[in-house]
């Protein structure tokens, strides 16, 4: 990862502008051509130093559900149960955390109605128990990785 | 995950910490703006003019897909637009879900002086589940390694005075899936299989 790499990660956590030709404009910013941009965009998402590049929706102006849960999975159990939970397209990350609970997990789905029927599904095909710690106030922060 | 925020888009949020989950009625989405956010959910095309290529997968005009994401933003359903970066492949090795049990009377003012500091990604107030889990304020730190995010803590608990207050650190062990949330999920055969 170069400077170019840096600033173009730096500058775009920020925000991404909605315009006719919005990767000349932060090429421009950035001392380089949208072309190398998007190139250079291209190389970060193909070896995973950026997991995305588009939008961060909120999940309830949406209309949707978001959730964090947590399961208590015994040591030799952890891998099947882990191949089963991250199977759901509902899951958009999961941890293996170091706790009696040892696997965290976010649930993003379409309705809030449908969080229940996730996790009741996940329940069902492992066997074992899933604990809901929805949000109930937010603290806001900045969310910013200098690169 | 979602829960993120930019300190640029706080000010256009301003109401937000206070409203629980489920309190808000949303108007439905026009359908159009369904598709629009279902079309970039996975990310923007790498090419001269996205939001174009965009609207031509979803039979929109470039300008209507500038000016329905305009008002997307404007409304707070899109965040924000950018990078999501993973946090290990730019050296930040390290990172620890912290967990506080705190007197609900003095929840709101601690988590606003966690949330200040700039090595705390999230903050959220969550229920309790005892008697297996008594903990009901959440930060994320993040650090370059686990003694960068111990040194962090100590900080913290020494600037919020949360010496009396018990918590655990959770430090992450290995990450199996970071992808984001997907929110417009077609239903495939196999989903339906698993909810049958």
């Amino acid at each position: 990862m170069d400077a170019l790499d840096r600033a173009i990660i730096n500058n775009l956590q920020g925000g991404f502008p909605v315009c006719d030709e919005p990767y000349r404009e932060v090429a421009g910013r950035l001392g380089t051509s949208a072309e190398e941009l998007m190139r250079r965009l291209d190389v970060l998402l193909e070896n995973g130093t950026l997991s995305r590049f588009g939008p961060m929706y909120h999940a309830e102006r949406l209309g949707g559900g978001l959730t964090l849960a947590a399961m208590q999975i015994p040591t030799d159990d952890f891998e099947r149960v882990a191949e089963i939970v991250n199977a759901f397209p509902e899951v958009a990350h999961n941890y293996a955390r170091e706790h009696a609970l040892n696997m965290w997990f976010v649930l993003a789905t379409e309705t809030p109605e449908r969080i229940d029927q996730v996790i009741a599904a996940i329940e069902r095909d492992t066997g074992y128990t899933v604990h809901n710690m929805p949000k109930r106030e937010e603290f806001f922060v900045g969310l910013r990785f200098e690169a | 995950m979602t829960g993120r925020m930019s300190a640029a888009n706080r000010a256009s949020d301003p109401d937000m910490s206070l409203a629980p989950q489920t309190a808000r009625n949303q108007p439905p989405l026009a359908e159009a703006d369904r598709r629009l956010l279902a079309a970039i959910q996975d990310g923007l095309p790498l090419v001269a003019r996205p939001f174009a290529e965009i609207g031509a997968r979803i039979g929109l005009a470039e300008a209507e897909v500038i000016t329905r994401l305009e008002h997307l933003k404007q409304a707070g359903i899109i965040r924000r637009f950018g990078v999501v970066v993973r946090h290990h492949e730019v050296g930040y090795g390290a990172n620890a879900m912290v967990v506080w049990d705190v007197p609900d009377e003095q929840v709101r003012e601690l988590g606003r002086c966690l949330a200040e500091f700039d090595f705390i990604t999230l903050c959220y107030r969550r229920p309790r589940h005892l008697p297996q889990w008594r903990y009901n304020l959440y930060c994320m730190i993040h650090g370059k390694s686990r003694e960068d995010v111990h040194a962090h803590l100590e900080w913290m608990v020494n600037h919020c005075g949360l010496q009396s207050l018990p918590h655990e650190v959770l430090f992450s062990r290995r990450r199996f899936k970071q992808r984001g949330a997907a929110y417009f999920i077609e239903p495939p055969v196999a989903g339906e299989a698993r909810e049958g």
